[in-house]
């Protein structure tokens, strides 16, 4: 089954009089429970077809389906509601709320979806623990590592069990041993829920990781290759 | 929102307490707050329009009401002439005893004393007559008029009393004489032409006003009259008043609309990103504005309670020791009026400038709350 399949994608912005292509009539297909990584140098169009898959962005033209349904064509609302049910982020910059703890955090999504207190809270615990962070339950994000936010990032991308998960450059600030333990922590919640990973990034140690690399220049894909057996 | 709700609270209680002074007092002057009158006497006050034996019935209404704030007069025009001089003026015949407990004019008697007997040839007159008529206590004066039969009717009295008022019409034009003089004089044969009933308060003269209709039931002799009726400029003045202190409070209650909408938005503003992050996992813009609206609710009904509760303690204290400006006491003084002002507080007062405070609010907040549906994730995710 086709988890993610964008066909003909274009996207331009303007910055002063320079028109830029940051996707140029691109199409991709990612099989559910794939585990791709998108490689570009700075500027190649990577963040925007995250951010078009994930219905943060609509293309200028071109079509995005997840699991069978369109979406560039969906309201906010219902994309918002898309995007709460179907997918989980990891954004380069953690996106964690300052003001609250890092199992709040967490229960966030599951409050929004309507999940009981109880329920929500147990599981916010099990996944903190999953990605190693028990005892660090009740810490704010100003009390903790980058590499731990990041981790909460991603305990809180996972823990509503999405079909698909996006991570923007979810490495660029942790060091190596970090960044292997997060890969290794995707690399597990790949195989152990089938979940579609898609992460963008130009870590070459985070490429090598990944079984489905696509390279990508100025807005298109150069290169789709498979890398390893996932 | 809590200071303006308490600053709505004491002066819309502080207002409502000045209006029942004002009434009260103007009522208090001569008015009354009821009167028994002739069915045309109210809007054509001819002589002929007269109540019979009015002294009779101020008698039995002062008994079954058990009160003694009941007291008869009869009224004419008639000319009154000095050694010097002669001026037209309103004659009241009132009865010496009970006068002082429906009218303020006998505690305004600034010189000499009030009228004591019911049948003595003297008289109380105004300040500016007085004046006007060059004379003093104790110097006589030529009344000239027409008898209730048209016949001529004249008296000399002396003055044993003038009342300044501060009111320049009443201390010009009026003069007061013993009702029974006041029969003898005009050939009244017991007839008067008001009997005049006071309440303790304002807010009782309806029941008052019940149990007089059903004392004296109302026919082609008597009709009864509230004040309402008799002074309707009184309640004109206090709604006009109302209108322009409306115009006040709206303004008010605008500022702080505008502080509302103005804190709303900068509030959303400084979450520019927080809400962008919740965007972008799933949370709807239009349920994001409704958790704006909610803030902005719950802020509001911080407000209208704090605001009630200071504002009911602040008020409170003023409905028990009263409020004095600055000079107040002086002019009190000169009119006979209390020297201070008691705030009047009631659930209306208490609710209703915090209530409307509270409504602008939530209107005020709709714009930042729909401000929401254009954010873009994306790019509030990259706000500082």
């Amino acid at each position: 089954m086709t988890a993610v399949r964008c066909v003909d994608l274009c996207k331009t912005y303007i910055q002063g009089d320079t028109e830029i292509k940051a996707l140029d009539h691109l199409s991709i297909d990612v099989d559910a429970g794939g585990f791709v990584c998108l490689s570009s140098p700075s500027g190649g169009g990577k963040t925007t077809l995250l951010n078009a898959i994930g219905g943060l962005d609509i293309p200028d033209s071109g079509e995005v389906w997840i699991e069978g349904e369109r979406i560039d064509t969906k309201s906010k609302g219902q994309l918002a509601e898309l995007r709460l049910r179907k997918i989980g982020f990891v954004f380069q910059a953690y996106n964690l709320i300052p003001v609250l703890t890092a199992r709040e955090n967490v229960e966030f999504v599951m409050q929004v979806q309507g999940v009981p207190a109880a329920e929500r809270g147990e599981l916010a615990i099990n996944v903190l623990k999953e990605v190693g962070l028990a005892g660090l339950e009740d810490r704010r994000p100003a009390q903790m590592s980058g590499g731990q936010q990041q981790r909460v990032a991603v305990a809180r991308a996972v823990v509503s069990r999405p079909a698909l998960i996006l991570a923007d450059e979810p490495t660029a600030n942790l060091d190596s041993k970090t960044s292997d333990g997060l890969m290794d922590l995707f690399s597990e919640l790949n195989s152990a829920h089938n979940t579609t990973f898609i992460i963008a990034t130009h870590d070459q140690r985070v490429m090598a990781h990944i079984p489905r690399l696509i390279r990508m220049l100025d807005g298109r894909i150069v290169d789709d290759i498979q890398q390893h057996a996932p | 929102m809590v200071f303006s709700n308490v600053l709505l609270v004491f002066m819309m209680s502080l207002q409502f307490g000045m209006y029942g002074l004002m009434v009260d007092n103007g009522l208090k002057a001569f008015t009354g707050h009821i009167q028994i009158q002739a069915p045309a006497y109210v809007d054509d006050q001819k002589m002929r329009q007269t109540v019979p034996d009015v002294v009779t019935l101020a008698e039995s209404l002062r008994e079954q009401l058990q009160s003694d704030f009941v007291s008869a007069r009869a009224q004419t025009f008639v000319l009154a002439s000095s050694k010097d001089r002669s001026y037209g003026v309103a004659i009241i015949g009132v009865e010496p005893k009970f006068e002082p407990v429906v009218s303020s004019i006998p505690g305004l008697v600034k010189e000499g004393r009030f009228l004591k007997s019911n049948d003595a040839t003297e008289i109380v007159i105004g300040k500016t007559l007085a004046k006007n008529l060059r004379i003093g206590l104790g110097d006589e004066l030529t009344l000239l008029g027409s008898g209730l039969d048209g016949s001529f009717a004249a008296a000399v009295v002396n003055v044993v009393g003038i009342f300044d008022s501060g009111v320049e019409d009443l201390d010009r034009s009026i003069a007061e004489i013993p009702l029974g003089l006041f029969q003898d004089i005009f050939y009244m044969q017991g007839a008067g032409h008001q009997v005049v009933i006071t309440a303790p308060n304002i807010d009782l003269v309806p029941e008052l006003m019940a149990r007089v209709q059903a004392l004296v039931p109302e026919d082609e002799k008597h009709v009864i009259h509230d004040w309402n009726r008799l002074q309707p400029g009184l309640k004109q003045a206090i709604q006009a008043d109302m209108s322009s202190s409306f115009a006040m409070y709206a303004i008010l209650v605008i500022l702080v609309a505008f502080s509302v909408l103005n804190t709303q938005l900068m509030s959303v503003l400084e979450r520019t990103r927080e809400f962008g992050i919740v965007m972008a996992l799933g949370l709807k813009p239009g349920r994001l504005g409704r958790l704006v609206i909610l803030e902005t609710m719950l802020m509001g009904l911080m407000g209208v309670v704090l605001g009630a509760i200071v504002g009911a303690i602040v008020t409170y204290y003023f409905t028990v020791y009263g409020l004095s400006l600055p000079g107040m006491d002086e002019m009190a003084a000169q009119f006979n009026l209390p020297a201070r002002m008691y705030p009047q507080i009631s659930i209306a007062t208490l609710l209703a400038g915090p209530m409307i405070v509270f409504l602008f609010s939530l209107l005020a907040s709709l714009y930042p709350a729909l401000r929401l549906r254009w954010l873009h994730p994306v790019e509030a995710m990259r706000a500082a």
